[in-house]
């Protein structure tokens, strides 16, 4: 016997009501049931961070949140975060500094830039290497990741960078 | 890498729960951030029946003061133990772990409750539980209770909880004028569990100390007090000589567990090492306090 349960939710500024097993995570909801598969799934026990997505602005694993956990919450994927353009100027940064090359780690690499973009201020290298430390990189070493988040703290505090 | 089929439920108070909680004969786990229960279920080392979603239920949030201590509530996330007010100007101790668990995005989510009730011996909170004396207020069918921190944890993953039963609040001593604290471990890297931590609470007469209490994570089964250590510097001056011996009492207060990566006798002498740092930072403190 299959076990359902409906959730109601708000996804990427969209009302969506669906009838699902409670044992699907958000992002395997995302993914199958939506067709958002920018949200992506390495690990599966939040040790990577590709599957993060915000859920009430706040950045989030979806692969540790149950989709019926979301009942009522407005999520935003890196669709929705893309399309709205709020993050046009992080993924300029990363294609000028190469900081992607298979990109399957990019999109919840874009949802930590963001989170820790939007208090104002520049952060330290070091702080942007201990906010991506749940973010996991096999290809680019990270630095240029950190040197695309740097730009862009910069450049929103109205500073001139060096191309 | 899926959890098995579970029916979720969600209550709107702690009566509900336990009314799941029975209904489910016993085959229902409660669900707060879910954030070390759902990797849990993905990797199949649980599988109940019923998940309880208590994520929503009001008498487990808030964060008050209440006399000498401040009352803080199990649904708590990891990320307020950084913002609250109350938590940084009364429970700094707690403010100064919170860095050390996990990354960001975890702690939006992660609370204090989950992972005070999970009692895993590396986990940061538990053990500045410890550190500061806090009590636990548990909710069970027949009533409220308290229980010390001493009491609380007993074993590897086991504590004083019952099963069924919840963790409401955490009720912590407040910070005075005369105490001094400090937390810091070491981990290979940043957000990982910690090869070793410990947080410390100095309660100073000037340049003595009146009454210490010293809590480390990944020593023992458990979080543990350094009681040895803790007699060490009680009614002394803090000084060089206070620390050295207080650093080697702690053979005889921890149990560090042993495996390739850090074998025993290095998890104690990290444990030394860092219980010196620690202490060595609060001389200052204390001299400037004085
Ligand atoms: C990648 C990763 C890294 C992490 N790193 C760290 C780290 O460095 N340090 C650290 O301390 N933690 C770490 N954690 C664990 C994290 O802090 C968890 O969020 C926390 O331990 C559990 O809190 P939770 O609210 O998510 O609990 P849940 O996962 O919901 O629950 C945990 C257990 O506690 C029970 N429970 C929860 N709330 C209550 C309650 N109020 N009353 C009774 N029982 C309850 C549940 O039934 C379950 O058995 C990490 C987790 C991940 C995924
Ligand atoms: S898939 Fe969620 S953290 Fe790796
Ligand atoms: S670009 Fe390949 S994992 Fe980061």
């Amino acid at each position: 016997m299959t076990i359902t349960a409906s959730v109601t939710l708000t996804i990427n500024g969209e009302d969506v009501t669906r009838e699902i097993e409670p044992r699907e995570t958000l992002a395997d909801f995302l993914r199958r049931d939506m067709q958002l598969t920018g949200t992506h799934t390495g690990c599966e026990m939040g040790v990577c961070g590709a599957c993060l997505v915000l859920v009430d602005g706040k950045a989030t694993h979806g692969c540790l949140v149950f989709a019926v956990q979301a009942e009522g919450s407005t999520v935003e994927t890196i669709e929705g975060l893309s399309e709205r353009g709020i993050i046009g100027d992080i993924q300029a940064a990363f294609h000028e500094r190469n900081a992607l090359q298979c990109g399957f780690c990019t999109p919840g690499m874009l949802v930590t830039a963001h989170s820790m973009l939007a208090p104002p201020g520049v952060p330290t290298r070091e702080e942007i290497r201990d906010a991506l430390s749940g973010n996991y990189c096999r290809c680019t070493g990270y630095e240029a990741i950190v040197d695309a988040i740097e730009a862009v703290a910069r450049q929103r505090a109205g500073e001139e960078v060096a191309a | 890498m899926k959890a098995r089929a579970f029916r979720y439920v969600r209550p709107a108070t702690i009566a509900e729960a336990f009314d799941a909680f029975a209904e489910a004969g016993g085959e229902a786990s409660y669900l707060a951030g879910g954030h070390s229960l759902a990797p849990a279920l993905a990797l199949r080392l649980q599988a109940p029946d019923v998940l309880i979603d208590i994520a929503h239920i009001g008498a487990l949030r808030g964060i008050v003061l209440d006399g000498d201590s401040l009352r803080i509530g199990a649904l708590t996330r990891h990320a307020e133990a950084l913002t609250d007010p109350h938590i940084a100007a009364h429970a700094p101790l707690l403010r100064m772990a919170a860095p050390h668990v996990a990354h960001p995005a975890i702690r939006n989510r992660g609370t204090l409750g989950g992972s005070v009730a999970l009692a895993d011996p590396a986990a940061e909170f538990p053990a500045v539980m410890l550190a500061m004396g806090a009590e636990m207020e548990i909710a069970g069918p027949d009533g409220h209770r308290r229980v010390p921190a001493e009491a609380f944890f007993l074993d590897l993953y086991q504590t004083a909880l019952e099963p069924g039963e919840l963790l409401v609040a955490f009720h912590v001593p407040i910070a005075r004028p005369s105490h001094r604290w400090a937390f810091d471990e070491f981990a290979r890297r940043r957000g990982d569990y910690a090869v070793i931590g410990a947080g410390v609470m100095l309660d100073m007469d000037g340049p003595t100390v009146a009454e210490a209490r010293i809590a480390f994570l990944s020593a023992a089964a458990t979080p543990v007090r350094a009681r040895q250590a803790e007699s060490c510097l009680a009614g002394r001056l803090l000084d060089a000589g206070a620390i050295a011996d207080a650093q080697q009492a702690l053979a005889g207060d921890l149990d560090p567990p042993d495996d390739e990566q850090t074998p025993a006798a290095m998890r104690l002498h990290l444990g030394r090492v860092l219980l010196g740092r620690l202490l060595g930072g609060l001389i200052d403190n204390a001299a400037v306090a004085a």
